[in-house]
């Protein structure tokens, strides 16, 4: 229920955005974030967008596995 | 190889290993409906050896929604110029008696709603008719509503109203968590609802319980990750609540909805299906909102609640027992006709467990 899809601002008109979703284009409402602009990324839950996804992802975890990995192989 | 492969591939071996090094039994908990789907649609279970057991939690919010809520549903759809506007989960989920699918067939009005937006504007189109929205959900959605109720005061609408029936869910962790016939080792906590309330709520659960958690986003690589988190806190002998879905739950959450939310709700005890009643852990309407609130304004009719025969959804909620222990799994209880909750929703455990379980087994036939 608490499914939340992640999708691209393409257009703001005050309260509302219009974002992609895997290509599908939807009026969503963005009041619960503040800042948005065209081009960010937002996770949309029941029409809202209810928090921001911010672009940096985890990849020093993946080294981090990495070692473990190695360190397993030793 | 591509980068995703290779960290997948990398994620795999990982858990592996530090499954292998356990040299005790351990039980983890994936708290969210959304998880449990992942985890079985992905074959995480099949990764990780016979030591690891991974229990499905109470985070389905249909699952725990008692009868109760459903029967009053049920009652207003059956009302003269009342439709109830629910979020599609709902629509089928059984009450004492009858589902609002059922309701809608003996002529009661139902409408389904994406988004309790689209429940105002329904309020506005019809002003000779009461909209009751179901309100049903955890933090995630329950900020969504509480906009929706602000819109509806704003326009001036008052055939709009919300049947609240929201929970929250750190207080029904500490119920699992006080609960030592459970025996949990970690928790995989919930993304979405995370996003609203950030990190800290959860410190109590490795402070007070000794139980470690990692809150994790859904993809299958994400679960893994999380994974790995959680055995290498147990290898080190650490007990924290980590974060692996970064990019999306920051520390505080989201304070715009967390204020949305304490603006219209306030916190109440409230029953969960097999948990019972759980201190402070449901939302009712603030009395300055009571307008909007259908328990005050228009307060259903109903009998008091039954439960189904048989049915054991309460136990599969809280993780004692797996949905092949019920006599009903499979038998009279399936996804084309539910006994319990657990089966209807999508994330249901027993739903779950029916659609990647059962067709596992057949498969190996």
């Amino acid at each position: 229920m608490c499914l939340g899809v992640p999708a691209k601002v393409l257009k703001i008109d005050g309260e509302w955005a219009w974002v992609d979703v895997s290509r599908v284009h939807l009026k969503i409402n963005i009041a619960l974030v503040e800042d948005m602009k065209p081009g960010d990324y937002v996770i949309v839950h029941a029409g809202f967008a209810i928090q921001k996804l911010s672009p940096e992802e985890g990849e020093s975890t993946l080294e981090l596995f990495k070692q473990i990995a190695e360190s397993e192989q030793r | 190889m591509n980068q995703q492969e290779e960290k997948i591939k990398a994620l795999i071996y990982c858990v592996k290993c530090l499954c292998g090094r356990l040299k005790e039994n351990i039980n983890f908990m994936e708290v969210c409906g959304t998880h449990t789907v992942a985890i079985h649609r992905a074959g995480i279970k099949q990764i990780l050896c016979r030591k690891t057991r991974l229990i499905s939690g109470p985070g389905c919010p249909v699952c725990v929604t008692p009868n109760e809520l459903v029967d009053k549903a049920v009652w207003y759809a059956l009302q003269p110029k009342t439709v109830v506007a629910t979020f599609g989960d709902m629509f089928k989920v059984p009450g004492s008696d009858s589902s609002l699918a059922e309701a809608q067939v003996k002529g009661g009005r139902v409408q389904l709603v994406y988004s309790p937006l689209e429940a105002v504007s329904l309020a506005e189109r019809h002003p000779d008719h009461k909209i009751i929205f179901l309100g049903i959900g955890f933090e995630t959605t329950a900020p969504l509503i509480a906009y929706a109720v602000l819109s509806a005061r704003q326009a001036n609408l008052h055939n709009f109203m919300v049947l609240s029936g929201h929970k929250t869910v750190p207080e029904a962790l500490e119920k699992i968590a006080s609960n030592p016939l459970l025996n949990l080792h970690g928790l995989i906590l919930p993304g979405h609802v995370s996003c609203i309330i950030g990190r800290k709520p959860y410190d109590f659960l490795a402070r007070q319980y000794g139980i470690p958690g990692v809150i994790s986003g859904f993809e299958p690589v994400e679960i893994l990750e999380s994974l790995c988190l959680l055995f290498k806190q147990i290898m080190e002998g650490r007990c924290q609540i980590e974060v692996q879905y970064r990019r999306a739950v920051p520390e505080e959450g989201n304070l715009q909805a967390l204020g949305l939310m304490q603006e219209v709700f306030a916190k109440k005890d409230s029953e969960w299906r097999g948990l019972g009643v759980i201190p402070n852990s449901g939302l009712t309407m603030k009395e300055k909102y009571s307008d909007w609130d259908a328990d005050v304004v228009f307060p259903a009719q109903i009998d008091r609640p039954r439960q189904h025969r048989g049915c054991i959804c309460g136990s599969v909620i809280t993780g004692l027992k797996e949905p092949e222990e019920c006599s009903l799994f499979g038998n009279s209880c399936s996804p084309e006709h539910p006994v319990g909750p657990c089966m209807v929703s999508s994330e249901g455990t027993c739903g779950t467990h029916f659609l990647y379980q059962l067709r596992g087994d057949f498969n190996e036939d």
